[in-house]
């Protein structure tokens, strides 16, 4: 098994003492091997981050070479809204800044660059990536790259909009063990990948299918259309979202009830986090990668969404029969 | 979410600052709450830094209330923290403190400090939003007087008990041998002396005659330190098992136990063993006196043998002797001290071994002496979260939406994070309706001192008591007049029938507490005998929703906390750590498939309808019970 042989330190041992009774000793040797690399510091990743930071994993790796602006730090707690201090500075270093005072036991670091362009040996260094805040086509690549390599890396994709988020996972042919009275059994998922989970067709949902994954999708299509970035819509957009709605339940073959117009404003209103969504799904990632990283306990299978205003915290399975 | 005028006007107070506390003062200072009031009596220790970000190893002994609050203004500069570093229940949080708050959130540990926050919230007409999490378990609830039920409308799981019987002769599970280990040995030998204990402390010698019966626990005068150890050790897991044995009654239908001695299963260690204790003269810090490291032993994760137990065992004790005299007849259990930690591990584990018991590990021994509760960050935040969404919706008097929520560590209906409908208040709660109770009790015989402790505070959680019959006051807790405590003091020590406005049969007392404003009547009903094991109080309270006790014996038991000997651990504090889970959550029967099961959902609680909130199937009434998950205790 994965780290026997060596201890954990006395140190760790009083650091992670509560945690180690949830999960295990084992479990927090695997966490401190593991590496993650996460792109798009907004408030959820940054919620994300502090979790598997104080977890204690190997390493967290930032990307976001975006500059800091009012905006950027709404929802996210790593950046000091001092602008002496965040002036100049991209948003990965400012959050990076911050994380390596959380835990002291973890290496925080920074990558510059565009998700599109990472190759496929920047991805072999680490054992989980995040990607958050950029477009469909990007998320998509770098899940695709993630998948080419030989060495099996954990994948989530994570956006909130105003009240409502969504996780997506993709841990590919996935070995796990889980408890089941006092048995340990022995667990295998298979994960489509984003493509392939995405191109289901709707017709092919169960009825009860959360009305935020079809919400979700006809947003992220229209950024898609009209050439914006993640997030940049407002209620000006509302009428263009609303005929492309209607559009694509007609090319799906969706009631178009499905995906209620109220939900569709509501993304479109206000795109910018809110900040108890964030630690919901920020505190639910973490969980998931958590669990991906200990190969222990049921993980999510594969999308998970949250909507403040009823308040469920659903999980999805999305896959092509 | 348009929720930034609301907010923007509202003046919060949270109750804790510990894990869920963290993550709360982040989230409402991220989402635009102006004025936020933090109360906290603890300081920071090295094992909340894994989850109470808000730390640092450098605030270690500092106030949590004060180093959240400045450690949030660092990212929300041009907001109001008041921190207060005290203890909720002090006089000056009264009820009018909590009237000047829109909503109270809390985020506690114990028992007893949420019913104190749920009478004055009641009483100050303030809207109450509760959490608690445990692992990857936590809940969120809403209590809004009049509207939702308060906290204490329904019975809370309370820390178990075990029969004492099975701990002190047939245990059969690892956490009995704890509890043998930490409530019977340790206090007997290292705590007041006073104290009841059920262990038995006649020799082997002494056994002959009745006479005689002189203490084997009492170290003589100038007895070889080598030699008490040694006896204590053969009495304790050897005499003391082979009396048991001699009833043969008891092992018919169990295994029976092997005695284990001394010489069996030490030969020659001690003499051995001498020259190495000089690595703990060196050090003066009585906390860090550890047999572990006389010995040579690091990782607490190991599983000794019986040998290495053994060893502890009669080290620790000489350790406890030589090192820590003074202490000895004042102690009690502490999960930090190292010292205490390994002998009680190390008597469990030779216990367990004489009993055929799996041995644990310290860490593990340590979380289940020291009822240490399992806790995450993640679920802390997810928690925190909820919180704030719920406040948000009590401050725009949304009652429509108001939820109680589950985050559960395995789905139920798809669902990680599951709403309900919030119960109704009980119209029998003596908290929030003014429903009275009723007391059975010998009026001739019980003292009203013995109303006051048994029913007064360990029942009712009252803090600052007041008394009264008809309209005389027949006692009163807290700053009164000195002739009035004289009066008081005299009251206490007379039995009911005798008091100055006599109490007898048909009575009615009314008992209020000032500092909670909370008032209950109680109808008092005469009775002259009581059954020593199954009512052990001399007194019976009705209508009053007792702690559901995971016990199914209900005959005399010890809990794994600090009291021994005296019947039902009544509820409250056996938890002095982070985040106690009141965690209930709500299953439908057919739907607890096997992995949901693995929770520990074993204990039905009481019965409801409960309506799942459901947009796609309308409104779902499920037939099923509260199941509460236990509090895991070992993972
Ligand atoms: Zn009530």
């Amino acid at each position: 098994m994965d780290g026997d042989g060596e201890e954990l330190t006395a140190q760790e041992t009083a650091l992670y003492d509560r945690q180690i009774r949830v999960w295990g000793a084992d479990a927090q040797r695997r966490l401190s091997k593991a590496h993650v690399l996460v792109y798009g510091m907004k408030g959820t990743v940054a919620e994300f981050c502090k979790n598997i930071v104080l977890a204690g994993v190997g390493s967290l790796t930032l990307v976001d070479d975006r500059v800091a602006t009012e905006e950027a730090f709404a929802a996210n707690f790593l950046i000091p809204p001092d602008e002496n201090v965040y002036s100049g500075k991209t948003l990965a270093e400012l959050c990076c800044n911050s994380l390596k005072d959380f835990n002291p036991m973890v290496r925080v670091s920074v990558e510059r660059g565009d998700l599109s362009i990472f190759d496929l040996e920047f991805f072999s260094k680490f054992d989980v990536v995040v990607v958050s805040c950029c477009s469909l086509s990007a998320k998509k690549l770098a899940n695709d790259k993630c998948r080419k390599l030989s060495k099996r890396i954990a994948f989530y994709a994570v956006d909130c909009r105003d009240s409502c988020g969504e996780i997506f996972v993709d841990l590919q042919d996935y070995k796990y063990s889980k408890k089941k009275r006092d048995e340990t059994i022995e667990c295998d998922l298979k994960y489509p990948s984003l493509e392939d989970a995405l191109s289901v067709p709707w017709s092919e949902l169960p009825r009860r299918m959360s009305k935020l994954y079809f919400a979700m999708r006809v947003i992220e299509k229209f950024e898609e259309a009209e050439g914006r970035s993640a997030g940049e819509v407002s209620i000006a957009d509302l009428s263009g979202v609303l005929k492309l709605k209607k559009e694509l339940c007609t090319a799906q073959a969706l009631n178009e009830s499905r995906v209620p117009d109220a939900l569709l404003e509501r993304l479109v209103t206000n795109a910018t986090e809110f900040p108890p969504v964030c630690a919901v799904i920020g505190g639910i990632l973490g969980q998931e990668v958590i669990k991906s990283i200990s190969a222990k306990g049921d993980p999510v299978k594969n999308f998970f969404f949250f909507d403040a205003f009823d308040g469920k915290g659903i999980i999805e399975d999305i896959s092509s029969k | 979410m348009a929720s930034s005028s609301v907010v923007k006007e509202a003046k919060v107070l949270m109750v804790g600052a510990g894990g869920i506390g963290c993550e709360l003062l982040k989230t409402l200072a991220l989402s635009g709450f102006p004025d936020i009031h933090i109360i906290d009596m603890d300081t920071i220790e090295v094992s909340n830094l894994n989850r109470q970000f808000l730390f640092r190893q450098y605030h270690v002994g500092q106030s949590k209330a004060k180093v959240a609050r400045d450690a949030v203004l660092k990212f929300r500069p041009h907001i109001n923290i008041t921190p207060y570093h005290a203890n909720v229940k002090d006089p000056e949080f009264n009820v009018d403190f909590f009237k000047q708050f829109n909503v109270v959130l809390n985020g506690l540990d114990n028992l007893d400090a949420r019913r104190h926050v749920n009478r004055l919230c009641l009483a100050a007409n303030v809207p109450l939003v509760e959490s608690g999490t445990t692992g990857f378990l936590g809940q969120v609830t809403v209590h809004v007087k009049g509207r939702t039920e308060c906290y204490e409308c329904h019975p809370k799981p309370a820390p178990k008990t075990y029969p004492v019987c099975t701990i002190t002769s047939t245990p059969s599970k690892f956490v009995h041998c704890i509890v043998w280990a930490k409530d019977l040995l340790f206090a007997k030998l290292f705590g007041d002396k006073n104290q009841d204990n059920d262990l038995n402390v006649r020799s082997s010698d002494a056994a002959a005659s009745s006479e005689n019966v002189e203490d084997v626990f009492e170290r003589r005068k100038d007895e070889d330190i080598d030699q008490y150890r040694r006896k204590i050790f053969d009495h304790v897991f050897g005499y003391n098992i082979e009396l048991a044995l001699s009833n043969e009654e008891t092992w018919k239908n169990r295994n029976r136990p092997k005695p284990i001695y001394s010489k069996d299963v030490l030969s020659d260690e001690l003499t051995q063993q001498n020259g190495n204790l000089e690595k703990n003269y060196a050090s003066d810090d009585e906390l860090s006196v550890s047999a572990m490291v006389s010995l040579g032993m690091k990782n607490p994760q190991d599983i000794w043998s019986l040998r290495e137990n053994s060893k502890i065992f009669i080290e620790a004790l000489k350790l406890f002797f030589m090192k820590r005299e003074k202490e000895i007849g004042h102690l009690s259990f502490d999960k930090d001290d190292q010292l205490a930690v390994e002998f009680v591990t190390a008597a469990a584990n030779i216990r367990a071994a004489s009993f055929g018991i799996p041995l644990h590990s310290l860490f593990e021994a340590k979380g289940i002496a020291g009822n240490i509760v399992h806790a995450v960050a993640t679920t802390n935040a997810v928690i925190a979260g909820l919180i704030v969404i719920e406040a948000i919706k009590v401050l725009q008097n949304d009652m429509e939406n108001y939820r109680m929520t589950y985050c559960l560590e395995h789905p139920s209906r798809k669902m990680l994070l599951m709403p309900v409908d919030p119960f109704e208040p009980n119209k029998s709660c003596y908290v929030c309706s003014e429903t009275p109770l009723s007391l059975e009790i010998n009026t001739n015989r019980s003292k009203l001192k013995d109303f006051v402790e048994k029913i007064v505070k360990a029942k009712l959680g009252m803090t600052l008591p007041l008394i009264m019959c008809a309209s005389n006051l027949l006692y009163e807790a807290g700053d009164v007049e000195k002739d009035f405590i004289k009066i008081y003091e005299a009251n206490l020590e007379k039995v009911l029938s005798e008091l100055p406005t006599p109490v007898t049969g048909g009575t009615m007392l009314t008992v209020e507490d000032m500092l909670q404003e909370f008032v209950c009547n109680i109808n008092i009903k005469h009775r002259e005998e009581f059954d020593e094991e199954k009512e052990p109080d001399g007194m019976v309270l009705s209508g009053w929703t007792q702690p559901v006790s995971a016990v199914d014996n209900k005959d005399k038991s010890i809990g794994n906390g600090a009291s021994t000997s005296n019947a039902l651990v009544t509820a409250a504090e056996s938890e002095k750590d982070d985040e106690i889970a009141i965690v209930s959550a709500v299953k439908k029967r057919k739907l607890l498939d096997d992995s949901d099961s693995s929770n520990a959902a074993d204990e039905v609680k009481h019965h409801k309808q409960l309506q799942v909130i459901d947009d796609e199937d309308d409104l779902v009434l499920l037939d099923g019970e509260v199941d509460s998950f236990k509090k895991r205790r070992l993972s």
